[in-house]
């Protein structure tokens, strides 16, 4: 009898428990170590071999955030705020975290009137507009004094725009966005991970309650090491021979239907940003000269497709006011590594060079 | 052992335990436990090895009980009954190949079934001409020891595994280029073979009890115990074996708690541990002292969790069932001095040791003639011990290390103890400086542990010794 009520009063508390957890839905990613017990990370957390990066992808935004580096450092008087957004090459797929363009930027110690400007990388390695928008609004509330937008074509597609996991994860927080802000999002898309009721409790939400708690654990090697990713000697580089596929996912040539591109998320982020300078950058890409070079720049784009995006894009800058900067052809094509978009150390140095005058532009 | 695996096997226990509970828990216990063998045994590369080497460890253990088996226990017919139920549980295992799906209970697809009679009928042959031709004697005994220290070391040894792997290959016409030492990753072979090393000794020194082969088997190669011990010693076994299950409300409690126990201690501990633990890779890539003292500590308990986690799995399991395992660890981080944790840590495997070599040397050593010095006799035997139980790990530098760390510390507790044991009882008079001495002696000892550790969780040497370096700040 004795055993049995303990087997039923344990059973009832974890039900109890649950349910609880379900209806109130406590924001654990907010009670972070980093900032307090380890330092924050100076990326957002990513990471697809866990073990070794120490680091890991998760998509409590909360947590993301709270382990970052921008949430442990009260913005100082004299310090002049910028926040990088865009996709992998900002976040700095096979670089250290000195050696990525906020890194770079940090280490040319540049002042914008009269003070020093600090650069928060919030890059984040899948490309989507609308993934951008999630993370910029996040970083809106760090009080950015300037706001540096880099993109590229393959964030437009409209397809692409759930597709990314931490968007397609993160449906409320989206939906409650594209309330406020008029930004375009279906929400019957199927990329959306949608939680039932019972998916809210804690055995519901085990996996991501566990990847909570391992990131935490993983500053004591973030701490201790200083890695985040893994850097292998050995990489296959960018393709730079191609097919004379003419495709941009599904728009062929000779034009491409600018209704089917995100430009929607671009102004609902320009809005979000209200007041605080955003500047967006048309980042550099490698330009192959391989095989039907003439046909493809490189594995994602087609020449005519970039071509007219790089129209659009002044065309848009031009009629909304916004700071554009086209950066596409500023690093030569030895400076890129696994992917057209990723750079060499060499190459974010030359990017933040060609950046440094624009953040100290801002200074109006 | 995955968490679905121990799951499985402990809601079978308990079913075994609260429904069926006496009866036909005898052959429930050695039907489980064979089938346990072969649905852990790790996929193997060795095409069929995966199932070859289950059938190794029961046709293995079978022949050991003959060995060890008196002869009027021989002649009982219930072990020819045993045999058909292990035969006829291999057979069916091995028609588990003709499912139209994947088998759950071997890594891979079984070999062809006449095969497998082919092999039994071998070992049926070999093992009626044994019990027809031999009688007892310590020859066959002696012999049967080596035989399994040298399967251990063919195992154990890498260069060896290798090279058993590469006849093993050109035998069977597979790919000579991918030999390597882990093909043979025999699961649970150290423990079997101390069991049946226990029990043929104790048939040499005449003190094994009477034990029929259901009850043989089952005690080599008991489901909870079979992959990470404890070593229990077969007189005890079966005492619990015999006795009926009682399975009430106060034993269903403390073997479910004891179960509860090991899975946090296991899963939830050693596991978020294993995230910072040190490992070859972060021994690298520490930047300072401090944190390499962390990971270093971080291994220490990360150890100590997952491995007393699984023995407190497998003395709740056995529990649901009616069998009492000896404990394995009792608290060895609190002890103050190495002798102590020894005495505390991996207890069964230490008392086995100390039973089968330790005792048996020394005594071996005092009976010369011309007996050599007390001291160097202690130094000899303590570190000679100490480097088994690192081989009994794997045959590498690094577990020789460990071990020689380990035996030198011994012998050094054992003449400093010698050396200061009256003045420290005098100076201890008051409470508090026999606080102060114990806990003294905790920090000491669980540091020397620790930095044990440090040749366990890395593989090689020069990596030891640059961890080593870095934690004194020399580099």
């Amino acid at each position: 009898m004795k055993t049995l009520n303990i087997i039923l009063k344990g059973f009832l508390l974890f039900i109890i428990i649950n349910l609880l957890f379900a209806l109130l839905q406590p924001g654990i990613g907010h009670l972070s170590a980093y900032n307090t017990i380890f330092p924050g990370r100076e990326r957002l957390p990513f990471g697809e071999n866990s073990a070794k990066a120490y680091n890991l992808s998760l998509f409590d935004l909360d947590a993301m955030f709270a382990s970052h580096e921008i949430s442990g450092d009260p913005k100082q008087a004299d310090e002049f705020r910028v926040i990088l957004i865009g996709d992998s090459s900002v976040w700095g797929t096979l670089l250290k975290p000195e050696e990525t363009l906020a890194g770079q930027l940090n280490s040319a110690n540049i002042s914008v009137c009269g003070k020093n400007v600090r650069v928060y990388n919030l890059g984040y390695p899948t490309i989507s507009l609308t993934k951008d928008v999630l993370l910029l609004s996040r970083g809106m509330e760090y009080q950015p004094d300037l706001v540096i937008w880099m993109t590229t074509l393959e964030a437009f597609p409209q397809e692409k725009q759930v597709a990314s996991p931490l968007v397609a994860n993160n449906e409320e927080s989206l939906l409650r966005l594209a309330s406020r802000s008029g930004l375009r999002v279906d929400p019957n898309d199927p990329a959306f991970s949608r939680d039932s009721f019972w998916g809210s409790t804690i055995i519901g939400k085990q996996r991501s309650l566990a990847d909570v708690f391992r990131l935490q654990i993983y500053g004591v090697m973030w701490d201790a090491t200083g890695i985040d990713q893994i850097y292998p000697t050995d990489y296959q580089k960018a393709q730079t021979d191609f097919d004379t596929d003419q495709k941009f996912h599904e728009f062929e040539p000779p034009a491409m239907d600018e209704n089917l591109l995100a430009f929607n998320a671009l102004e609902t982020g320009m809005s979000i940003a209200g007041d605080t300078p955003v500047v967006i950058v048309n980042e550099p890409m490698l330009i192959s000269a391989g095989k039907n070079s003439d046909i493809r720049y490189n594995f994602f784009y087609p020449r005519w497709a970039y071509d007219q995006y790089r129209a659009m894009m002044i065309e848009q800058s031009q009629k909304n006011n916004w700071v554009y900067v086209d950066l596409w052809d500023a690093v030569p094509a030895n400076e890129f590594t696994n992917s057209a978009i990723h750079l060499t150390p060499t190459g974010e140095a030359q990017l933040a060079e060609k950046l440094a005058p624009v953040i100290t532009a801002a200074c109006k | 052992m995955t968490i679905i695996q121990i799951l499985i096997v402990a809601t079978a226990a308990l079913f075994w335990g609260l429904v069926m509970r006496e009866r036909g828990r005898k052959y429930f216990l050695l039907i489980a436990s064979v089938l346990v063998i072969f649905w852990l045994q790790p996929a193997l590369p060795l095409r069929g090895f995966d199932f070859w080497i289950p059938i190794a460890t029961l046709i293995i253990t079978v022949f050991s009980w003959y060995i060890t088996a008196k002869e009027e226990t021989r002649r009982e017919k219930k072990n020819w009954i045993v045999i058909a139920i292990l035969a006829g549980t291999v057979l069916l295992l091995n028609l588990t190949r003709y499912l139209p799906f994947d088998s759950i209970l071997t890594p891979s697809r079984p070999p062809q079934p006449l095969t497998l009679m082919l092999v039994l009928a071998f070992s049926g042959i070999i093992y009626l001409l044994v019990t027809r031709l031999t009688r007892f004697n310590a020859t066959l005994l002696a012999i049967s020891i080596i035989g399994l220290i040298a399967i251990f070391l063919a195992i154990k040894i890498p260069a060896l595994a290798y090279w058993v792997s590469y006849g093993i290959r050109s035998l069977t016409h597979q790919s000579l280029a991918e030999a390597k030492a882990i093909d043979l990753r025999w699961l649970g072979f150290s423990y079997v073979a101390f069991r049946i090393i226990h029990t043929l000794r104790d048939r040499q020194m005449g003190r094994l009890p009477a034990v029929d082969l259901s009850e043989y088997v089952t005690y080599v190669i008991f489901f909870p115990a079979f992959t990470a011990g404890p070593i229990d010693r077969i007189e005890r076994f079966i005492k619990d074996l015999r006795k009926p299950s009682t399975l009430g409300n106060d034993e269903l409690l403390i073997a479910g708690q004891r179960f509860m126990v090991g899975l946090f201690k296991k899963f939830v501990v050693a596991d978020a541990l294993a995230l910072i633990a040190l490992n070859d890779t972060n021994a690298l890539q520490v930047r300072t002292a401090g944190w390499m003292w962390i990971l270093l500590y971080a291994y220490a308990f990360q150890i100590y969790f997952d491995f007393s986690g699984y023995t407190d799995i497998a003395l709740g399991i056995s529990k649901f069932l009616g069998i009492q395992l000896p404990e394995n660890f009792s608290a060895p981080y609190q002890k103050p001095n190495l002798t102590q944790f020894w005495n505390n840590w991996h207890m069964t495997l230490t008392q086995w040791f100390r039973a089968y070599f330790f005792n048996p040397v020394t005594r071996w050593l005092r009976s010369w003639n011309k007996p050599m010095p007390m001291v160097v006799m202690i130094a000899l035997t303590q570190i000679a011990t100490m480097l088994l139980i690192g081989f009994w790990h794997g045959v590498t530098w690094n577990f020789a290390l460990w071990g020689l760390w380990h035996g030198i510390g011994l012998f050094v507790h054992n003449r400093w103890n010698d050396m200061t044991k009256v003045r420290a009882g005098e100076w201890a008079n008051t409470p508090l400086r026999k606080s102060l001495i114990n806990v003294s002696g905790i920090v000491i000892t669980f540091n020397f542990v620790a930095l044990g550790w440090i040749f366990f969780a890395l593989s090689s040497t020069s990596a030891s010794m640059q961890v080593f370096l870095k934690l004194f700040g020399m580099r």
